[in-house]
C-alpha cells in the first residue's frame, strides 16, 4: 500500500501537469504532433504552375517539377525542373536541406552545363520573382521554429488551433508568423507573415486538400498575396505521386545534370 | 557573296521546316538576332563597324526506361552577315544511368571548374572564337565517358576520339589577331595529327560546404601554340599532360573559389591559377535585390611568354540581381593587368520581355592597353553587342 501512495500521488496530479502546460509546450506540442502524422511518405513528384499577379493583375506563369526524398533524421531532399519561362527551361535546383546546419544547394545551368553551389544564406529574397521567399517552400522542419499556442478558432468553419511560430534560423524576413493549423487534418489553412518590423506583411492560404495513401493530406493550390506590394502569387500543385522508390543516389549531382 | 546567300537560305529553310516540329513538348531551343556595333573603324579594309548576324539552337531530349536512358541532339547554326556562317552539333548523345555508375557516348560539352573570370580546369571540349570573344562557346567533343558513382564521390573517365581544331574569328571579323591564323594549315605533335586520342579523368566529390575536383588530361591541347609563318600565325597543336584542381568553399555569404592547372608540353611546364571570392548581399533592404561582390586573382607563371593576358591580373566585379519577373540581372567586370599594361571593361545584362523573349546586352572596353600584354590587340575593338533571343 505504501508503495501505491506516490501512484497515486503522481495520478491525482497528472491531470493538473496537463493543464500548467505553457503556451510554448502547447505550441510545439502541436507542431510535433504535425510532424509525426506527416512522416512515412518517402518520397513524392508534383508538377507546379506558379501563377504571378502584380497590382495591376497582370499574370505570367512559372511551370517546375519537383520531386522529394523524405530523410528520417535530417531535413528533405529535393530537385525542382524549371519548364517555363522557356529561357530557363532545363534549370534544376539541387537542395539537401538539414535540420541543425545550412542546407547544400547546387544549381544546373544548362546553356553552361554548369553546376554551381549556390549559398543558402539566401532565406527571405523571393523565389523566381514570387511572393513566395526561399523560406516559405523549404522543407519545414519542427526544429526551425519556436512555438507558441494562442488559442482554438473556426476558420472557414474548420475547427483549428491558433500557433504563433518565430524562426530559430538566422537571416529569415520574418519576425513571426500565426498558423492555423486545421485540428482534423493538423495541416495548415492559413499562416499570416509579419515582417522584421512586426507588420503584417502577406497571407497564404491553403485550399482544396486531399487525402494521399490514406494518411497525408496536400493542398492543390496555395495563395500568396503580399499586403505591402498588392502583388500575389498562386501555386497550384498537379499530379501528386508519392513512393517512386527514389533513393538518395537520385538527389545527387550527377541526377542534377541529367534532369530533363 | 554567293556563298552568303545560300548558307541564309538554308538557315531560313532551317527555321521554317523546324518550327512547325518544335511545338512538340519534347524540342526546345532559340531563335535569336545579334547586332554588333564598334566605336573604332576598322584598321583593316574589309572590316566593318557594325555587324548583323542570325542564329538557331534547337534542342531535342528524350528520356525512357524509368528515365534510365536518355537521347540528347542540340545544333547550333548562326548566319553571319558579313562573314561566313558556322554550325556546330552541340550535343548528340546517349546516356545510360544506372544506380553506381553512367555511362554517356557521342558529341557532348563537359564543364569543370569554379571560378568567373576564366577557365582554366575546363579543357574537354574546344573553344569557339567565332562565337564568342570571351572563350565561353564551346564546340562538341565527341567521347565515351563512365562515370563510377560512390559514396566517396564521381570518377569520371573520358576517352576522348575526334579533336576539334579552334575556330578563330574570320579576317572580315573584328576582334580577330593581328596576323590571320594559317587554320587550314594547322600542325600537330601527335604523329596521328587531330586523328589522336585524347584521354582524362576527374575526381569530384563534396564535404560539408566544400566542393572539389581532381583532374588529369593526356592528349592535344585545345590550346595551340600560334607562331609567325608568312604573314599569318600557325596553330601547333602540342601533345599535354594538364592536372587541374578545383576547389570552392560555399560558407554562408562568402563563396572562396580556386583553380589551379599545371601543364606540361612542348618541352616545357607552367603553372596558371585562379583565386577569389564571391560575397554576397542578398534581399537588400526587403526589395529581393542581391548584390555580389566579386573578384579574382589570375596568375600565369609563363609571365610575358603566356598565351594569355591574364598571367598577372586582377578581375573585380559587381553582379547584380532584381529577382524580378523579368529576371533582369547584370554583370559589372573589370581585368586589370597588376604590371599595368592593360585593363578591360565589361558589362553583360539580361532581361526577359513578355514570357518568350529574352534581351542581352554586352559590352567591352579595352583600355590603357600596352603592347607587352596580349590585349593590346584589341585596343581599338571596344565594342556594345546586343541580342534578342526568342525561346522555346
Amino acid at each position: 500500500m505504501k508503495k501505491l501512495i506516490p501512484v497515486i500521488i503522481l495520478l491525482i496530479l497528472l491531470p493538473f501537469n496537463v493543464f500548467s502546460q505553457t503556451a510554448e509546450e502547447r505550441g510545439l506540442e502541436i507542431a510535433q504532433e504535425a510532424d509525426r502524422r506527416d512522416t512515412g511518405w518517402k518520397d513524392m513528384t508534383a508538377n507546379i504552375v506558379m501563377t504571378l499577379r502584380n497590382k495591376q493583375g497582370a499574370e505570367s506563369i512559372r511551370e517546375n517539377r519537383t520531386r522529394t526524398l523524405e530523410m528520417p533524421n535530417d531535413g528533405d531532399k529535393s530537385i525542382t525542373i524549371f519548364d517555363s519561362p522557356a529561357d530557363v527551361k532545363g534549370t534544376a535546383f539541387l537542395s539537401h536541406t538539414h535540420v541543425k546546419k545550412s542546407d547544400d544547394q547546387w544549381l544546373y545551368l544548362p546553356a553552361l552545363k554548369r553546376i554551381k553551389r549556390i549559398s543558402s544564406s539566401n532565406k527571405s529574397g523571393p523565389f523566381m520573382g514570387s511572393e513566395f521567399a526561399y523560406e516559405d517552400i523549404s522543407s519545414q522542419e519542427v526544429e526551425k521554429y519556436s512555438y507558441k499556442y494562442i488559442k482554438d478558432e473556426i476558420v472557414d468553419g474548420r475547427d483549428s488551433f491558433v500557433i504563433e511560430r518565430f524562426p530559430e534560423y538566422e537571416k529569415s524576413g520574418y519576425s513571426k508568423q500565426v498558423a492555423w493549423l486545421d485540428k482534423e487534418m493538423y495541416q495548415p489553412l492559413k499562416i499570416t507573415f509579419y515582417d522584421r518590423k512586426n507588420t503584417l506583411l502577406k497571407t497564404l492560404t491553403y485550399h482544396e486538400y486531399k487525402l494521399y495513401l490514406d494518411k497525408y493530406w496536400r493542398s492543390s493550390r496555395m495563395e500568396m498575396v503580399n499586403h505591402q506590394t498588392g502583388k500575389s502569387t498562386t501555386l497550384a500543385w498537379q499530379e501528386y505521386k508519392f513512393q517512386n522508390g527514389f533513393e538518395e543516389r537520385d538527389f545527387d549531382k550527377n541526377a542534377l545534370k541529367r534532369m530533363r | 557573296m554567293m556563298k552568303r546567300k545560300r548558307y541564309l537560305s538554308i538557315i531560313l529553310l532551317l527555321i521554317i521546316g523546324v518550327l512547325p516540329v518544335v511545338a512538340h513538348a519534347e524540342w526546345s531551343g532559340n531563335v535569336s538576332a545579334k547586332v554588333s556595333g564598334f566605336k573604332n573603324d576598322a584598321l583593316a579594309d574589309n572590316q566593318e563597324s557594325i555587324y548583323a548576324s542570325f542564329s538557331i539552337q534547337p534542342r531535342y531530349s528524350k528520356a525512357w526506361d524509368d528515365d534510365r536512358q536518355l537521347f540528347g541532339f542540340e545544333l547550333f547554326v548562326r548566319a553571319n552577315e558579313h562573314t561566313p556562317s558556322t554550325a556546330d552539333i552541340r550535343e548528340l548523345s546517349w546516356i545510360y544511368s544506372d544506380n553506381e555508375w553512367e555511362f554517356r557516348a557521342g558529341i557532348r560539352k563537359v564543364f569543370w571548374g569554379v571560378t568567373e573570370s576564366q577557365h582554366l580546369v575546363d579543357i574537354i571540349n574546344q573553344t569557339d572564337f567565332t562565337e564568342s570573344f570571351d572563350g565561353e562557346a564551346k564546340l562538341g567533343q565527341p567521347m565515351l565517358n563512365l562515370a563510377i558513382i560512390q559514396d566517396w564521390g564521381t570518377v569520371d573517365l573520358f576517352v576522348l576520339p575526334g579533336f576539334r581544331e579552334r575556330r578563330y574569328p574570320h579576317e572580315d571579323a573584328r576582334l580577330g589577331f593581328p596576323f590571320p591564323i594559317a587554320e587550314a594549315d594547322a600542325r600537330f605533335e601527335a604523329d596521328s595529327e587531330e586523328k589522336h586520342v585524347d584521354y582524362a579523368v576527374r575526381w569530384s566529390h563534396y564535404i560539408g560546404d566544400w566542393d572539389f575536383g581532381l583532374s588529369h588530361f593526356y592528349g592535344t591541347s585545345r590550346e595551340p601554340r600560334l607562331v609567325p609563318f608568312g604573314n599569318q600565325l600557325l596553330p601547333i597543336y602540342d601533345l599535354i599532360h594538364q592536372s587541374g584542381l578545383d576547389v570552392q568553399a560555399t560558407l554562408d555569404n562568402w563563396l572562396l573559389k580556386l583553380e589551379a592547372i599545371r601543364r606540361d608540353g612542348a618541352g616545357r611546364e607552367f603553372i596558371a591559377a585562379t583565386a577569389g571570392f564571391e560575397y554576397s548581399f542578398f534581399d537588400i533592404q526587403s526589395s529581393g535585390v542581391d548584390i555580389g561582390i566579386v573578384t579574382e586573382f589570375l596568375y600565369d607563371d609563363r609571365d610575358s611568354k603566356a598565351t594569355t593576358p591574364f598571367q598577372n591580373d586582377t578581375m573585380l566585379g559587381v553582379r547584380l540581381a532584381l529577382n524580378d519577373e523579368q529576371s533582369t540581372d547584370a554583370l559589372l567586370g573589370v581585368i586589370y593587368d597588376n604590371d599595368g599594361n592593360g585593363t578591360v571593361l565589361s558589362v553583360e545584362a539580361n532581361r526577359r520581355l513578355g514570357e518568350d523573349f529574352k534581351l542581352t546586352l554586352n559590352g567591352y572596353l579595352f583600355t590603357e592597353t600596352k603592347p607587352e600584354d596580349p590585349v593590346h590587340a584589341y585596343a581599338n575593338e571596344d565594342f556594345v553587342e546586343l541580342e534578342l533571343g526568342f525561346y522555346f
